[in-house]
């Protein structure tokens, strides 16, 4: 257990939570200002990474690709906000869910007659695929790197398109008063439809990004759109400063958790059940975390909705 | 569900409305599909209105927890798993003739199936204990996504946790026994399972007629008022949590059952999505709208699923329309808007 070991840990576990981000940020946008669960985010992620694998294969370019990512993901957000999401508007949250929990099945289901059951697998571009030397850490994964700070030049983009732009604007009015802002003259429907193609395009490219680093499959948007639920509930929904800090938090707390954890019961029980014991506790350890936040602030670190 | 107590009934034909009629031919095709395929042998059949009846059962526990309680449980699943967990465990350790717990108390497994029942449930019901005591206190989404969680995280236990399979599940090699019966006949199992349906819809009735029930029903309508009638809402509400949880333990630790198998699909939240989807396909509030809502997802499982491997596309599609267009859910489209007598 080296001072190296730790840092390059936390590293991994910016590096996830970070990730992690991309996908939240979206999911918390469009419950901020559209009011809407969406569990199709999940897909939208799942067909971000399958477009980019796809354009990738056939032009044998990753930023192609990538490029390819973005925008399938964004006119599949598009298209299923002007066929279905639209009309969940004013419905309650348990239609949500189930429309949504919908439409994951006919992505899925329509993903796997596509491209069949068998994962896909995206190569890292050459400029990307060496490693660096850190201070302390032999060699760190330039990719995992390029993660990194592509998810922090979207967090510094969103902060700036909504703080500082006219869009920026207009969607945080609607967050606050849709009716108003409608009966000022701006076209609330295709904003609402921007919003939700901007989350999308986010979730394409998160999906872009980690299909690269794991592999490309139908129902890989599952697990992240369950992480996501976690980050924007710790963090408050609608709040996408909660969303940043929620996600660090997490992907911190998961990787020291898997590594640290088993070691920590190594003092107080015998090596074979430390390991299991540790395992199954680290597992556990973010829902423990936000039933914690949960029961001191029940609408998270920094509630925006209400 | 007419009410045979409390006040007079208005002057129309009390009971004979539209749903209490499709109520009635719902249970009698329950009842018929497998009578048939027992008396042509066909095992299989009987085996597939088991199944229907033991999802119907899950679905009346959470169907009293939304229908009645507005709480939008996405993580039932969580008592589904727990409850056929504990009929896999207790299989486990009596097959193996070990025991669960060493010290400071001797537990040994258990091969009968009413002690196992009662185990399951009460271990669901302090599970949902648990976690009601977290979830309630928030409301809306947070409460869907926070249910969701903790299902999520015993889902991640279960995988985690190597004792009883992890990730490959646990076989059960011998169905557990019932006093008197055999429970390994095919149509005494489903007449079992049958007749816990009922006594669940039963219970679900009576607890939503009754004082507790008009309390967990005024909590989903305003719970301010609910408040400022004397009664405070939240223990109201956990209780309700906790009663549909053990409904739908009791349906896991039957499907364990019934498979001779648990694993951790029985936890994942595809299941809780599915449990919802009998709840919402039959209709919200219907007391047998889960029976339709799980025969509906059974039989297209089996009848396209054997035309085309890809009969979830259907499922969503068909799942889209009913959110969609029809709100009632399909008892609701056949009987019409729900009578308040």
């Amino acid at each position: 257990m080296t001072a190296a070991l730790i840092f390059e840990q936390i590293l991994n576990g910016l590096q996830s939570g970070l990730a992690l981000f991309l996908m939240a940020a979206g999911l918390t946008l469009v419950f901020g200002v559209m009011g809407l669960i969406n569990l199709a985010h999940g897909s939208l992620y799942m067909v971000g990474a399958f477009c980019c694998a796809w354009v990738t294969q056939q032009t044998g370019s990753f930023w192609l690709g990538l490029g390819g990512g973005v925008s399938g993901a964004a006119a599949a957000g598009a298209l299923i906000e002007m066929l279905v999401i639209r009309r969940l508007y004013d419905r309650d949250h348990l239609d949500q869910v189930l429309a949504t929990f919908a439409l994951i099945l006919i992505f899925s289901e329509g993903t796997r007659m596509v491209f069949g059951s068998m994962p896909l697998y995206l190569n890292i571009p050459a400029a990307l695929s060496g490693s660096l030397t850190l201070p302390g850490v032999e060699a760190y994964p330039v990719y995992r790197l390029f993660i990194l700070g592509a998810a922090l030049a979207v967090a510094v983009l969103l902060y700036i398109l909504i703080a500082k732009t006219r869009l920026g604007m207009r969607i945080r009015a609607g967050e606050s008063d849709r009716e108003m802002i409608a009966a000022l003259g701006v076209d609330i429907k295709t904003l609402y439809t921007i919003v939700f193609a901007l989350g999308a395009a986010i979730a394409g490219l998160s999906g872009a990004l980690v299909g690269a680093l794991r592999s490309v499959q139908v129902g890989m948007g599952e697990p992240v759109l369950i992480l996501a639920f976690v980050t924007i509930v710790i963090g408050g929904i609608g709040s996408i400063k909660g969303a940043l800090i929620g996600s660090v938090l997490i992907g911190l707390v998961d990787t020291l958790g898997r590594i640290f954890l088993p070691v920590i019961l190594k003092f107080f029980m015998e090596n074979a059940s430390a390991n299991s014991v540790g395992a199954a506790l680290s597992s556990m350890l973010i829902y423990l975390l936000m039933a914690g936040i949960l029961a001191v602030k029940p609408k998270g670190l920094f509630n925006a909705a209400n | 569900m007419q009410r045979t107590d409390a006040v007079p009934q208005p002057a129309t034909l009390p009971g004979l409305n539209r749903e209490t009629i499709v109520n009635g031919m719902v249970v009698a095709a329950l009842l018929a599909l497998p009578l048939w395929a027992f008396s042509v042998g066909e095992d299989y059949y009987v085996n597939l209105a088991s199944l229907i009846t033991i999802f119907a059962i899950a679905g009346v526990g959470l169907n009293f927890a939304i229908g009645q309680g507005g709480m939008v449980s996405f993580g039932h699943a969580a008592f589904f798993g727990i409850g056929g967990y504990t009929t896999g465990v207790a299989a486990f350790h009596s097959f193996e003739e070990t025991l669960f717990i060493a010290a400071p108390l001797a537990v040994s497994g258990t091969n009968q199936m009413l002690l196992i029942w009662v185990v399951a449930m009460a271990l669901c019901g302090i599970a949902a204990l648990a976690i009601g005591a977290i979830s309630l206190r928030t409301e809306g989404v947070y409460f869907i996504m926070i249910t969701l969680a903790f299902a999520q995280m015993i889902y991640y236990f279960a995988i985690s946790w190597p004792a009883y399979g992890g990730e490959d599940g646990l076989s059960i090699y011998l169905r557990n026994q019932l006093p008197v019966m055999n429970a390994d006949h095919p149509f005494t199992f489903f007449s079992v399972c049958f007749v816990l349906l009922l006594g669940v819809i039963f219970i679900s009735a009576h607890l939503s007629g009754s004082r507790f029930g008009a309390a967990l029903g005024a909590a989903r309508m305003n719970e301010t008022r609910l408040a400022t009638s004397g009664i405070n809402p939240f223990p109201v509400k956990l209780t309700g949590f906790v009663i549909s949880a053990m409904i739908t333990g009791l349906a896991g630790a039957l499907f364990a059952e019934l498979n001779g198998f648990v694993g951790p699909s029985m936890l994942s939240w595809h299941r809780s999505g599915e449990i919802m989807v009998f709840v919402i396909l039959g209709g919200v509030g219907r007391l047998y709208g889960p029976v339709v809502g799980a025969a509906l997802f059974v039989l297209l499982e089996t009848y396209i699923g054997e035309w085309t491997e890809h009969w979830q596309l259907l499922l969503g599609f068909a799942l889209l329309g009913v959110v969609l267009f029809a709100r009632g859910g399909v008892v609701g489209l056949i009987a019409g808007k729900p009578r308040h007598d």
